[in-house]
């Protein structure tokens, strides 16, 4: 059997499991990753299968995470780590930013740091605060790290692991809502590339650029406009640093309406730069300004109004009718 | 390379060179200590046991809320009533706690209303106080931060000349809360540090509830917590964490001693988590049912109970205070219920104390569409 069907969690952890059989230095590392398997469970079964040694409960210590895993990867190690939530990677800030951002450069290219940070991100699952941020722009923003995410089990399957193989540093940004969603995975045929957007659905009257979590939300949202006759396209950004917009040229010169989702604030978030990018290469194609439908500018907010604050069908449709409306 | 290392420590050992101050066994008799002792008669140990006893059902009403679907989440304290009781009641109303999550008695003993406790696990609240208000700080979830806020506050303290007076109206000091895990944190050792340079009036308690998680405390030191004190020049106390009178009389201690301007304590309360992390956590799989079962031996609650009985407390002071924890109970379970939802509008005005052009211009659209949907209905 070629494929098999599994949620998008399953699809990490085989993945995770796939590149430790694959390469012997890999290892992981993280608050609670060993006999729990991590509070999302993604690295269920790990240390009973590859030991102590390789997945590693780390101390209750984010900064500790980064900096060791940093003095590894100088013994050939390709550390895995995860951060048990998106509110609590700031710890880490800095060895991310001013110490695994930097060596390769400062180095001229002597030093790799083939390190993935792993980060369930985002809300949506009524979780208490500090659960439910989106800082992925915080790192997108920061030469010299490669930020991506995924939207469903095969990606999420692959890769990860290409994430792994990768020489530079990848932060890697998990969709903890949709961890529980059911994805086809094949398990053998070569994956697309890592750094590359993808159409998800296509469609002809306007384009809706997302990542991440906001992928399902924006299919479910052209499933809707279709039953009005309106035929969205959907992209998946999936590498969110490097950006790879030529897809998205492509989509906005066709239809000549762009709405970009994510759950991150507005203000300075990457839906600033790809409606910036987009106005530079399809300027004459547009028919309406880029639409950004965000987060508010504010703290994430207490969960009974996550719903109010996050990007849903209604203002993603909305968005729609005024672009074309525009 | 090995993650396994020798075991230099034995982490359920209470003795060794930090032995635990221990004023009431677990079988309920009293103890002398060479230096601690319980300064109250057996009516403010009747106190202590009223407060003990209504933080537990605080605990199981919220459990249950949580089962009903009424909060989404709860971290259970029970097992470390004592630690939180005995520290709580030892602070003055000029005095001030910083907690973390689990605070919940130290937030009973600062008469906070336990149903606010309940906002912020409703997902209805991030706040749900007034710090100064209640001397009590919003609950904190970035393990350890708080202890660094502990500390500059301890050294606003001593900028205005608050401490060092003998005067019990007027010198303050501080209690900053956090746990075992919470130890291996940089902002925590940087607390200590802090504290020690500047001679900060405030008091470390770390409630060593033996887990982080899933990960035990030999994941966090190799060594008693009590014991990180010393390398940073400040004294640290071990103390058993299920005994109220012990942890009443060490933090009253050290409280006193920060007052009168002789600097940080840190206290270690040897207790143990007897539910799970937080209703999400499945703690069979990292821990044996075995070890909570000899935890429930040292119940902080029971030993309190079989003490105040073998000194003649009549039945009918038990009876009286079970019927206040049933109205306890009834007050959450309709205060819960009756917590004003969040109204995303308003919060655009708590931001900033000035607001900003962008901000208003967020909150009109965002007035503006959810509006517009209440007149066409919603298009999907
Ligand atoms: C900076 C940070 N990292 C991770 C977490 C997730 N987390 C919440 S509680 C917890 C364990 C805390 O253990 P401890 O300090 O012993 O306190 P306890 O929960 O036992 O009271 C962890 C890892 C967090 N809240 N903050
Ligand atoms: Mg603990």
């Amino acid at each position: 059997m070629t494929t098999a069907k599994m949620p998008l969690g399953k699809g990490l952890n085989a993945g995770l499991r796939a590149a430790m059989e694959a390469d012997e230095k890999v290892l992981i590392m993280g608050e609670d990753v060993g006999q729990l398997g991590g509070v999302f469970r993604i690295t269920d079964g790990l240390q009973k299968d590859f030991g102590e040694s390789r997945v590693i409960d780390a101390p209750l210590s984010e900064n500790g995470i980064l900096g060791t895993a940093i003095g590894m990867t100088f013994r050939g190690y390709r550390p895995v780590l995860e951060i048990q939530f998106d509110g609590f990677v700031y710890p880490a800030y800095d060895q991310i930013v001013s110490q695994v951002a930097r060596f390769h450069f400062r180095s001229k290219g002597t030093v790799k740091m083939p390190i993935v940070i792993r980060i369930p991100f985002g809300g949506g699952i009524g979780a208490v605060e500090h659960h439910s941020e989106s800082p992925e722009a915080q790192f997108a923003l920061t030469a010299g790290l490669k930020v991506v995410t995924c939207s469903n089990a095969n990606d999420a399957y692959w890769m990860i692991q290409q994430a792994i193989a990768s020489d530079d540093p990848v932060v890697f940004m998990e969709p903890k809502r949709r961890y529980w969603d059911q994805g086809e995975v094949d398990l053998l045929s070569d994956p697309f590339p890592l750094h590359a957007s993808r159409v998800v659905r296509d469609g002809s009257d306007a384009t809706l650029i997302a990542y991440g979590p906001m992928v399902k939300t924006c299919l479910e949202s052209a499933d809707a406009a279709a039953e009005e006759g309106i035929n969205l396209e959907v992209i998946d950004l999936r590498t969110l640093s490097p950006l790879d917009l030529d897809p998205v040229f492509e989509s906005v010169r066709k239809t000549g309406h762009a709405i970009v989702i994510h759950e991150a604030a507005q203000t300075l978030g990457l839906g600033a730069e790809i409606s910036a990018r987009i106005t530079e290469k399809c300027f004459y194609n547009l028919e309406a300004p880029v639409i950004r439908v965000t987060g508010y500018d504010l703290p994430y907010p207490p969960s009974r109004i996550e719903e109010e604050f996050l990007p849903g069908l209604d203002r993603i449709l909305d968005a729609v009718d005024r672009s074309l409306a525009f | 390379m090995t993650a396994s290392m020798p075991d230099t420590y034995v982490a359920d050992d209470p003795a060794g060179d930090f032995p635990l101050v221990q004023l009431l066994t677990p079988e309920g008799q009293r103890v002398n200590h060479a230096e601690f002792a319980y300064e109250g008669d057996d009516d403010s140990i009747r106190e202590l046991y009223r407060d003990l006893f209504l933080m537990r059902r605080i605990d199981f009403e919220a459990h249950a809320l949580q089962r009903h679907g009424e909060i989404g989440l709860w971290a259970p304290a029970q097992g470390q009533e004592a630690a939180q009781i005995g520290s709580g009641r030892a602070l003055r109303p000029q005095d001030f706690a910083f907690p973390t999550y689990r605070e919940h008695g130290v937030a009973l003993c600062r008469g906070v209303d336990p149903a606010l406790l309940l906002g912020l696990f409703r997902g209805v609240e991030l706040g749900g106080w007034d710090p100064a208000e209640h001397g009590f700080a919003l609950y904190s979830i970035v393990i350890g931060a708080q202890t660094l806020h502990a500390t500059g506050y301890a050294m606003g303290l001593t900028l205005d000349d608050a401490v060092g007076h003998n005067d019990p109206e007027r010198d303050a000091a501080v209690i900053a809360y956090f746990g075992d895990g919470a130890t291996s944190q940089g902002s925590v050792n940087e607390a200590f540090d802090w504290a020690a340079v500047f001679n900060a009036p405030v008091v470390f308690f770390c409630q060593n509830n033996q887990y982080a998680i899933s990960a035990g405390t030999d994941r966090q030191t190799r060594g008693p917590i009590a014991q990180r004190a010393g390398g940073f020049g400040f004294r640290g106390i071990r103390v058993d964490g299920n005994d109220v009178l012990a942890c009443h009389a060490v933090t009253t201690a050290a409280m006193q001693k920060a007052r009168d301007g002789e600097g940080p304590t840190l206290i270690e309360a040897y207790t143990y988590r007897m539910g799970a992390h937080t209703t999400s956590d499945d703690p069979t799989r990292y821990r044996d049912s075995a070890e909570v079962e000899t935890w429930k031996l040292k119940d902080p609650i029971e030993r309190v109970k079989r003490y105040l009985q073998v000194q003649g407390t009549p039945q009918e002071f038990f009876d009286t205070l079970e019927a206040e924890a049933e109205e306890l109970g009834k007050h959450l379970r309709a205060a819960c219920k009756a917590l004003p939802e969040p109204d995303l509008a308003a919060l655009f005005d708590s931001v900033f104390v000035d607001g900003t052009p962008e901000l208003a211009e967020q909150k009109a659209a965002y007035i503006a569409f959810r509006d517009s949907l209440e007149t066409e209905g919603s298009p999907a």
